[in-house]
């Protein structure tokens, strides 16, 4: 037994060694000879107290095809299950809804949040990504993505260029993908701010049963060595979405007048979103090694023209223990303004254009703390469990949405096949 | 475009005020590991990538490509 296993751990050697010596920026495989794949494994389980809960199994694998030639994939499969907010405020009195079937309603006790309890769906994700030299130097990474749940299905292709210079100090990446996306609502689409029925015999007015959007993101990026121990990477990502930007589940509350909740007669409308988005981003990451622990730093800077900025920093700290074994903190931090159609009411007689009262589209925070814990089991194989909470909150003035809070726990196994 | 400014200059003086040490090929021994890479833990990224796209309206920055989701 241990015949055999010797010359398969000097071969994981001598490509350890041969990465280190002729690697750029980009992940070589790790351990790996061309006869394994690479895979790691995770499942994720998701909840927010009194809402969704979530349970995500994700395998991803890795297969070295060639000289720096690999080709990977990741299935994913998405389960989630609970409770969504509708986008109605809370009011002194019970409040009743039709579901999104419109053949059936629910009621909400006075003085709490609306949330949709009909909220189900299983989401399959597969995505797969071809890395290979183009020429000296220069790598391209080509990718093709297929999502499907019950009621949304996204296609997508990608294509990332790394050219690397400077002896391999500096890489400059740039990169297209391109989304085409079906949303096919229980209930069908809407037409936006027209009232949505309080009572299951009455149907709302309709536009169709699905509609499309498109979604092209491009990125333009340079990754720099700063010394041994150290990388940093610099991007420029500029977004466009076109078609049905729309949530076909969420509503407005309309009220009488500004200072009440007391609702108008007709007391709700489905929201209405702009049919385009342009977006962009500036992002930053560090990478920075101390004796043994690493520190990994992000900040990006999002604009868009929907009105909405933000910041979002995210820290994590790997601590070595010895032997294989390791702690990571991990701190995120996300501060948004709000979009300009965001309301969380809107007044009776005076209804905009556009109009959403999402909360993921308002002035709110989000903070996240979490630590991970990750063992080596062998040379090839890891373990890693992480647990986090996550919690937001409004920033906006006068009544304002309740706060989120969330756990997340996660496995990891990673391996070689 | 205030703000942008501000931050194009906030990432230029970081830059600038980082010494570059042109590294060798063979000095790349600790930017080998897989601790040091950008990405080195892709599922907890993706994972994350997924949780805050589905709980925050801004996304992008790090990458291209992965798919979308109805995230309702």
């Amino acid at each position: 037994m241990q015949l055999n296993n010797k010359p398969k751990q000097v071969r994981h050697s001598l490509t350890l060694a041969t990465a280190t010596l002729l690697g750029s920026v980009s992940a070589p495989g790790y351990g790996a000879t061309a006869d394994d794949w690479e895979i790691d494994s995770s499942v994720l389980y998701y909840a927010e107290d009194g809402r969704v809960s979530a349970i995500e199994p994700v395998v991803r694998a890795r297969k070295t095809i060639g000289d720096d030639e690999f080709l990977s994939f990741r299935l994913v499969v998405d389960s989630l299950t609970g409770s969504s907010a509708n986008g109605a405020i809370s009011t002194t009195s019970a409040q009743t809804f039709t579901k999104p079937s419109g053949d059936a309603t629910y009621t909400t006790s006075a003085n709490k949040t609306p949330l949709d309890p009909s909220f189900h769906d299983t989401r399959v994700a597969l995505n797969g990504e071809w890395e290979k030299p183009l020429q000296n130097n220069l790598k391209g990474i080509f990718g093709a993505n297929v999502s499907k749940e019950y009621d949304y299905t996204s296609l997508g292709a990608s294509a990332t260029l790394a050219w690397d210079f400077n002896n391999r100090n500096t890489t400059f990446t740039t990169g297209l993908s391109y989304n085409l996306d079906t949303v096919e609502p229980v209930g069908g689409i809407p037409d936006g701010l027209t009232a949505m029925p309080t009572t299951a015999a009455v149907e709302k007015a309709r536009l169709g049963d699905s509609d499309d959007k498109t979604v092209v993101d491009v990125l333009l990026g340079v990754t720099q060595v700063i010394g041994r121990k150290t990388l940093m990477q610099f991007n420029y990502a500029y977004g466009r979405d076109d078609g049905y930007l729309t949530d076909p589940y969420k509503i407005l509350s309309v009220v009488t007048d500004a200072s009440t909740s007391t609702l108008a007669g007709t007391p709700y409308l489905y929201e209405q979103r702009p049919d385009s988005r342009v977006r962009n981003a500036l992002y930053w990451k560090t990478v920075h090694q101390f004796e043994q622990d690493v520190v990994n730093f992000s900040y990006r800077y999002y604009w868009d023209d929907w009105g909405i900025t933000s910041h979002t920093f995210d820290a994590r700290y790997r601590y070595e223990l010895g032997g294989g074994h390791y702690l990571m903190p991990h701190v995120r931090y996300y501060l948004q303004d709000k979009a300009d159609f965001y309301h969380y009411k809107l007044v009776d007689g005076d209804i905009p254009r556009y109009a959403s009262a999402d909360y993921r589209l308002g002035d709110l925070s989000t903070t996240t703390i979490g630590l991970k814990y990750g063992m080596e089991l062998s040379e090839n194989s890891e373990f890693a469990v992480r647990a986090e909470i996550m919690k937001q909150q409004s920033r906006g003035s006068g009544t304002t949405f309740p706060d989120v809070d969330a756990m997340i726990l996660q496995l990891n196994y990673s391996f070689l096949f | 475009m205030t703000k942008l400014a501000l931050s194009c200059l906030c990432c230029s003086l970081l830059l600038a005020g980082c010494s570059l040490q042109t590294v060798k090929p063979w000095e790349r021994d600790i930017l080998a590991q897989k601790k040091m890479q950008l990405d080195p833990y892709p599922n907890d990224s993706y994972l994350d990538e997924h949780i805050y796209y589905s709980k925050e309206s801004s996304s992008g920055g790090a990458g291209v490509g992965g798919g979308g989701c109805g995230c309702n």
